[in-house]
């Protein structure tokens, strides 16, 4: 993680599996519960939970297995997800609002309105997403603690 | 407008959390899909919806929603009610329809916590 290395204050990685939609929002709920003993700020906090427990759909909706990471700093909180599953052919245009290639299973469980990665980056202050179709897809966001323009962790 | 009052105008059952319904509910918003939730609600919203899987709690909790209240007589599982309780996050249930609901609830004054989008791009 390049030069913020010596400054992660905690770590920890959980395992997403494909499909498992009765687990779905748990692994954002422990997020959530890390980041409130950490004394992160509430705003944050939501934040971080409405991305966390975006990012976790994707990859529960269409993938067959993935990782998330939450890294703590003393300045940013940063969230990394790899996964293998169907990949995203035009990120461009899975980035617009209202576009969604969700099947109905996804629908019946809540999701799929094409929301989910413009909600990321709307709750976040850093994102950045990759991916390699029929291969999976990494995403990863960063949300300050307090915003600190001068401090871009990608830089 | 406090839950207690919600409860009352909208005839509804409380099915968990019946000592958190003097909470002020400031406004609402309401949605079948956990992605409007998730994307479009307000901080401190009662949730109107028809949707009871447990992920309705874990949304509501993600995005800080004071409360949940099923429409059409709705009731959510054992599973979807412990998750409640242990997120202390008062649920109800009501026969009214959806739009009911909501009618009802605006006339008396509660407004929308939705943040608005613009036509067509929702």
């Amino acid at each position: 993680m390049d030069k913020t290395d010596h400054n992660i204050l905690f770590h920890k990685m959980f395992h997403i599996e494909g499909g498992n939609f009765t687990s779905a929002g748990l692994i954002s709920d422990q997020v959530k519960k890390i980041l409130k003993e950490a004394g992160i700020p509430k705003k944050v906090i939501r934040r971080a939970s409405i991305a966390t427990f975006e990012a976790e759909m994707n990859v529960i909706c269409y993938a067959t297995q993935g990782d998330l990471s939450l890294f703590i700093t003393p300045l940013f909180l940063k969230i990394v997800v790899d996964d293998e599953g169907h990949g995203i052919p035009d990120i461009h245009l899975a980035m617009s609002e209202g576009y969604s290639t969700a099947d109905e299973k996804i629908r019946e469980w809540g999701f799929g309105a094409g929301m989910g990665l413009p909600n990321i980056r709307r709750n976040t202050d850093e994102m950045v997403l990759t991916s390699t179709f029929r291969q999976g897809t990494h995403l990863e966001f960063v949300i300050y603690l307090e915003r600190q323009e001068t401090q871009l962790p990608f830089e | 407008m406090t839950l207690k009052e919600v409860k009352e105008i909208l005839n509804a059952e409380v099915i968990s959390g019946n000592h958190d319904l003097e909470k002020e509910i400031k406004c609402a918003f309401a949605a079948e899909l956990l992605s409007d939730v998730l994307a479009l609600s307000q901080e401190g919203a009662l949730l109107i919806t028809g949707f009871t899987h447990p992920q309705v709690v874990y949304a509501a909790d993600a995005a800080n929603l004071c409360a949940v209240l099923f429409v059409r007589g709705r009731w959510p599982n054992e599973a979807t009610q412990q998750l409640a309780i242990q997120k202390k996050i008062p649920l109800l249930s009501t026969s009214y329809m959806m739009f009911e609901t909501c009618g009802i609830l605006y006339e008396y004054g509660l407004k929308t916590c939705a943040l608005t989008v613009e036509n067509g791009q929702d």
